[in-house]
């Protein structure tokens, strides 16, 4: 998976990878030169005090030296360019990726795994391109240039480079091996901790209500502790590789000292010659253990491709058609099909969360005609919000099918399909920012007087008004720094502006009083006309004038009709009523 | 080689000669962030305070300094061995020299013999050279000689290896457990923070605090500790070997620290801010992506992917700018102190030059001078790339450390606490505000008898959840008291007024763990049979018992998995099961269809029964036989009494019953 990861993404920086190879072609070459040039000085110049000579030789060096760094810095250049604008392309690609995800891919990896994915486990892959650029150039030419020349000095004794370069590959092997389960148990357990973090951040009122901060602080102390330990635990295995890799040198030397004492007593091999390919030797070694420093960090880097690989190979569930259908009108052609975009329809529809084992819905078929309100009650957990989900698709019905203008909802553009819906989620989340920038979520280019009209129409406005800044009033994530009933309107709000064909208000009146959640249902029938509306809603109060009620009762619709016909028809709806009125007639 | 011919100077050489072509640029962890080099824009970033961030980062190390002291001791025993391994290897090499030169002489010959005979024949180099050396002439290489000279040097590396791997095992531990404690310290903050703190944040910025600026300190300690230690240890052996060798040539050397100096804090300057930024904008981004993620379905729907992804790109492409610069501003460090170190390399060739041919020297001298000038450079090159990677932890560092610095909520003096107290509640003349401008509540009074079960009605956005929120004292006053039981809030432990109290809030949150553990969150010692009898009484177990795992069906993110109703009712069990001495439920039925919610009504009137008790709801059914019935408005209570009395009054509780019951009840 790294070696395909690295491959896709470092594509667009071949150029840039290319000149730090040529770069650090340039700077090896230079580095493998002045050794010599420093031994010239040495030898014919300290030597023969020959001042003269050191000065020319000297400059020469320093030329050299200029040129090598000159070298050196373009590569970094390049390198770091190459590295940082791959990590760049990879947190963009996780990040779209994700965006197409629908809900059950989310749920799956879980958010805080997302996270992670998209920034940690990016920044050890990039971490090791970066190294890769500064040193697997040099590194292959110092070793391979080390054994030519090692080679050229004493044939005989290169069984000894033959003996201690495996000896090292397979230390270093055996230790970086060793790290990889370790390195995805890591980056599981950063998950963890960014997961109990999180968690905490959002409950931190009941977790203070609660006084369960010890409880907290423990199951945090649980997950920094897995951390910790599995980090102690590749830390010790990387704490191996460089005193094996150095004893391995240094074991090497010492051989061919003695070796090669041998074979100069025999005559057969010159002291000058030992001395040499000891240099030469040492220069191999030290070039494996440059690689080793990048091995090191192969484990973990792999580890996270295959995490980031994850998230780019998962297709979304909810995937778009190939061929979409375009309504008429948007097409201006007579190509298109389906006329009354804002009906909506589903056809037997059944629903089951993955991995569940009953179905949620099933069997669910109803019209909701184009301007007309369609309300659903039911129970608690009887599957509204999974019923009004099917529409925008954050899930695909696994049975029958949900049409809208007469058309598959999955055989529709899925921008197309989202520009005709407003939904007011059953947990009003609101973004960090301001109000406007929440407003504008849905049409950024809607004008002030839309904002301020939607927001009358959501009863938001007077408070808006009343707000610090206005419509520029600060939004803290999530909406906290509102009232319950302020974020409820101002997540109508945001779905008013975008003026959709239809609209989903999954029990969205629930944090108003009945005079507020009265004017707002006034209005909102004089906002929203011609468009269809499909509210959820556990006050009959809120729903008694809709055109059409369907209830819900275990995932199946046991009742449909107006307030009127239901009394008299359904049984379960009677209940519902009753159950409202139960402390009325009491007193 | 040229050199070959002359121990000497080789003998030091293995380890050394190297050392210009092995520089191993350490990695300066990270993802990036935007540079002043080729028209990259530069980023007006506070900069880096790094003096004092960086030794309070040591200072996080105090807990590990008995360990620190033996990493120091280790590296102390591994940097002598280190220069004594050449040493060991060039005496062999001496040893195999001396016996291939006294193999050519004239067997019987002396040592003296020989070097005469060489002087009269006006060699006299190659005499001074023998003269260095013990030649038995005639006799090969003395192999039990270099025998055990190299098994000495074996010996030596093979001990060298050990204490390094031990120093590094050691010292691995010390990094871990110092993340460890800051990870620890940053949870532990986090419940001492004020509650305001929290509606200024973003969670994922925060977050990344805590996974990648920690992991990054750990990275660039790791890396940084055992090479600035290893280093400077060298350079001061080496400085202390050439003063031995030439005072005069060791001074030329001494020139590189100032210019080191001076080179690396220039070049520092410039990353510095580079390594900020690009810290900050790694938080940046994980913030925004972590909004995204949450939102995941409104940005869907709402059709905002591409926007989404646009201002991702643009922080996205900040982050690379910074990233990419400080990579980049600080890789110039290396080959600019290997610059440095070959400057002075010629400058001590010269001199050296001019001393031999002065005769102020010996060759021998100024060529193991030379070989020491190469020691010399090369860590000191090394310590200041190190520079650089402490520059990007430090960044980090001082992102952790305003965490930690962030005002906290006001000390508790662990005053007595009011035990036993039925729970009567006063609020006394209490204002507030959320921003200091914006009078909220003003001079607020009531009273809450002990058992009494008082409702909070009032139209949205009045101030009902605030009330609560100061009960708690999630949020202080700003004027007047609030008491139980006589005593003044403020003087009793936060945690202890809590524990007193359990509250179902507007916003539920369950995590991620079984539906069992989130129900006995309110409190953790219950027994199985409480649990069960919680869940029952809160009609919890109807949904659970359809489950196929039942209790220990795990709750996904933030109890996603389960419908906003159930969730309720998982948030009202864990209440349920708290058993607190005031109770308070803040709408805590609204997503609950009536039907349930009738019947949990009398697990919670039972609940209520004997406890003080706030309810607010928009369901005036649920609140018509609370004992005393509040009506706020912007703030104020307008209106209190009970239903009947407030209904007889005719005032706001009359128009708002009205408004909820005329409906349904006209139809019916
Ligand atoms: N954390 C906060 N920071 C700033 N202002 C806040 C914060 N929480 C609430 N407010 C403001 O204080 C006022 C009272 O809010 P509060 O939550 O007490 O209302 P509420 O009566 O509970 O309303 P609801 O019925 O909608 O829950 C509102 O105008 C709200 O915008
Ligand atoms: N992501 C999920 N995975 C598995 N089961 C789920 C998931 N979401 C909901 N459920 C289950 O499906 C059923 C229907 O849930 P849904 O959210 O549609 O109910 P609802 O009618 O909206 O209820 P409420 O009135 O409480 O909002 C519930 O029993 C719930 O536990
Ligand atoms: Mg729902
Ligand atoms: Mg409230």
């Amino acid at each position: 998976m790294l070696w395909k990861l690295l491959v896709r993404y470092l594509q667009p920086q071949r150029r840039l990878l290319i000149a730090v190879v040529v770069f650090q072609l340039a700077q090896s070459v230079a580095s493998l030169y002045l050794p010599t040039l420093n031994a010239d000085i040495i030898d014919l110049g300290v030597a023969r005090g020959d001042t003269g000579y050191i000065l020319r030789v000297g400059s020469l060096m320093l030329l050299i030296t200029l040129l090598q760094i000159a070298c050196a810095v373009t590569a970094v250049y390049f390198g770091a360019k190459a590295a940082m604008g791959m990590g760049r392309d990879l947190r963009g690609a996780i990040f779209t990726r994700v965006g197409g995800f629908s809900e059950q891919e989310v749920t799956r990896f879980g958010p805080a795994s997302l996270i992670t994915r998209s920034t940690n486990d990016v920044q050890q892959v990039q971490q090791l391109v970066l190294m890769s650029a500064t040193l697997m150039v040099a590194a292959p030419m110092l070793s391979i240039g080390g054994v030519v020349m090692a080679v050229r000095q004493d044939a005989q004794l290169s069984w000894l480079i033959a003996v201690s370069v495996p000896v090292l590959l397979i230390g270093v092997g055996l230790i970086v091996s060793r790290m990889v389960p370790l390195f995805r148990l890591m980056q599981l357990r950063i998950d963890a901790v960014n997961r109990v973090l999180r968690e905490q951040l959002a409950g931190i009122r009941v977790v203070r209500a609660f006084v369960r901060e010890d409880l907290e602080t423990e199951r945090f102390a649980g997950a920094n502790a897995d951390v910790t330990d599995t980090a102690l635990r590749a830390g010790r295995l990387m704490a191996l590789a460089f005193p094996v890799v150095m004893l391995v040198l240094n074991v090497s030397s010492v051989a061919v000292i003695w070796f090669g004492s041998f074979r100069i007593e025999d005559g057969s091999m010159q002291v000058g010659t030992l001395v040499a390919f000891l240099s030469y030797l040492l220069q191999i070694l030290m070039s494996v253990m440059m690689a080793t420093f990048m091995a090191v960090m192969i484990p973990r880097a792999a580890v996270s491709a295959d995490r980031i690989g994850e998230v780019l190979e998962t297709e979304s569930s909810v995937r778009p058609p190939a061929n979409p259908v375009v309504f008429a009108e948007e097409a201006g052609t007579e190509t298109g099909t389906g006329t009354a975009r804002g009906e909506l329809e589903m056809r037997d529809v059944g629903f089951a969360y993955p991995g569940a084992e009953r179905p949620v819905l099933s069997g669910v078929s109803f019209t909701a005609a184009a301007g007309r309100t369609t309300a659903v009650i039911g129970s608690t957990g009887s599957g509204k919000t999974t019923l009004v989900n099917l529409m925008p698709r954050l899930f695909d019905a696994t049975s029958g099918s949900v049409r809208m203008g007469g058309v598959d909802v999955r055989e529709l553009h899925p921008d197309r399909l989202w520009g005709h819906i407003g939904l007011v989620p059953q947990r009003p989340y609101l973004f960090s920012g301001t109000v406007r920038s929440n407003l504008l979520y849905g049409k950024p280019d809607a004008t002030e007087e839309e904002l301020w009209r939607a927001l009358a129409t959501a009863q938001a406005e007077d408070f808006v008004r009343q707000m610090e800044g206005g419509l520029d009033a600060p939004v803290s994530q999530g909406g906290t720094n509102v009232s319950g009933g302020q974020r409820q309107r101002l997540a109508i709000a945001r779905a008013l502006v975008k003026r959709p064909e239809l609209y989903i208000f999954d029990d969205s009146f629930s944090s108003l009083d009945t005079a507020t959640d009265a004017r707002l249902r006034q209005a909102l029938r004089r906002d929203t006309a011609g468009a269809t509306l499909v509210i959820i809603a556990q006050r009959v109060s809120s729903i008694v004038d809709a055109d059409q009620i369907l209830v819900l009762d275990g995932g199946r619709i046991v009742g449909c009709g107006t307030h009127r016909e239901l009394l008299e028809t359904s049984e379960t709806y009677r209940e519902i009523v009753s159950s409202q009125l139960a402390a009325e007639e009491a007193a | 080689m040229s050199t070959s011919s002359r121990p000497r100077g080789t003998g030091a050489a293995p380890g050394t000669r190297q050392a210009d072509v092995v520089r191993i640029p350490r990695p300066a962890g990270g993802p990036g962030r935007g540079g002043p080099f080729a028209g990259m824009n530069v980023p007006a970033e506070k900069a880096l305070n790094f003096g004092p961030s960086a030794l309070r980062l040591l200072g996080e190390l105090r807990p590990e300094r008995a360990w620190l002291v033996l990493v120091l001791a280790l590296a102390v025993v591994s940097v002598a061995f280190s220069v004594t391994g050449p040493r060991l290897l060039g005496e062999g090499t001496n040893l195999i020299f001396a016996g291939a030169v006294s193999k050519n002489l004239p067997a019987g010959a002396s040592q003296e013999q020989v070097i005469a005979g060489l002087r009269a024949s006006g060699q006299d180099a190659q005499a001074d050279m023998l003269g260095a050396m013990t030649l038995t002439p005639g006799a090969g290489i003395d192999f039990a000689a270099l025998a055990n000279v190299l098994l000495w040097a074996l010996a030596l590396y093979v001990l060298a290896s050990a204490f390094g791997w031990i120093q590094a095992y050691v010292l691995n531990g010390v990094v871990q457990r110092t993340v460890y404690r800051l990870r620890e310290r940053i949870e532990a903050k986090i419940h001492r923070l004020p509650l305001r703190y929290f509606d200024s944040i973003q969670r994922g910025e925060l977050l990344s605090r805590v996974t990648n600026d920690v992991d990054n300190i750990s990275q660039s300690l790791q890396q940084s500790i055992s090479q600035a230690v290893t280093s400077l240890l060298t350079v001061l052996g080496v400085l202390v070997m050439m003063f031995l060798l030439s005072p005069v040539l060791a001074l030329i050397a001494l020139v590189t620290v100032p210019l080191t100096l001076v080179t690396t804090a220039l070049i520092a300057k410039r990353s510095q801010k580079l390594f900020v930024a690009q810290w900050k904008h790694t938080g940046e981004l994980n913030g925004q992506i972590e909004e995204t993620y949450t939102g995941h379905a409104l940005v869907k729907v709402f059709g905002r992917q591409r926007e989404v992804e646009e201002r991702f790109r643009e922080k996205n492409a900040e982050l690379f700018e910074a990233s990419f610069g400080a990579q980049f501003i600080s890789g110039l460090i290396m080959p600019a102190l290997t610059f440095i170190g070959n400057l002075v390399y010629v400058g001590i060739a010269v001199v050296g030059g001019l001393q031999v041919a002065s005769g102020a020297m010996q060759l021998g001298d100024v060529q193991a001078f030379i070989q020491y000038s190469r020691q010399f450079t090369q860590p000191l090159a090394q310590l200041g790339s190190m520079a650089n990677l402490l520059q990007s932890g430090v960044a980090s560092a001082e992102r952790v450390f305003s965490l930690l610095d962030e005002d906290e909520q006001s000390v508790e003096d662990a005053g007595p606490a009011p035990v036993g107290g039925r729970g009567r509640l006063v609020f006394e003349n209490v204002s507030f505000s959320y921003s200091p401008d914006k009078p909220l509540i003003t001079d607020l009074s009531l009273v809450a008898e002990p058992g009494q079960t008082v409702a909070i009605v009032g139209p949205t956005g009045a101030g009902k959840t605030t009330l609560v929120n100061l009960m708690m004292r999630f949020y202080e006053l700003d004027a007047g008291r609030i008491t139980l039981d006589g005593v003044d809030v403020t003087s009793v432990p936060r945690r202890e007024l809590r524990s007193r109290m359990g509250m179902v809030l507007q916003d539920t949150w369950l995590f991620g763990g079984t539906i069992r553990d989130n129900i006995a969150y309110g409190r953790p010692s219950a027994s199985e049979a409480e649990i069960l009898e919680a869940a029952q009484a809160t009609y919890v177990d109807r949904f659970v018992s359809a489950l196929p795992e039942g209790y220990d069906t795990v709750l996904e993110d933030e109890g996603s998995n389960v419908s906003a109703g159930e969730k309720q009712l998982l948030t009202i069990a864990r209440a349920f099961l708290a058993r607190p001495s005031v109770l308070i439920l803040d709408e805590a039925t609204s997503s609950v269809d009536t039907r349930t919610e009738l019947l949990v009504q009398k697990a919670m009137s039972a609940l209520r029964s004997d406890r003080t008790s706030f309810v607010i709801a928009h369901r005036l059914s649920t609140i018509r036989d609370a004992d005393l019935i509040l009506v706020m408005e912007a703030g104020q209570i307008v209106e209190q009494g009970t239903h009947a009395s407030l209904l007889a009054a005719g005032g706001a509780y009359a128009l708002l019953y009205e408004a909820q019951f005329a409906a349904p009840a006209a139809e019916v």
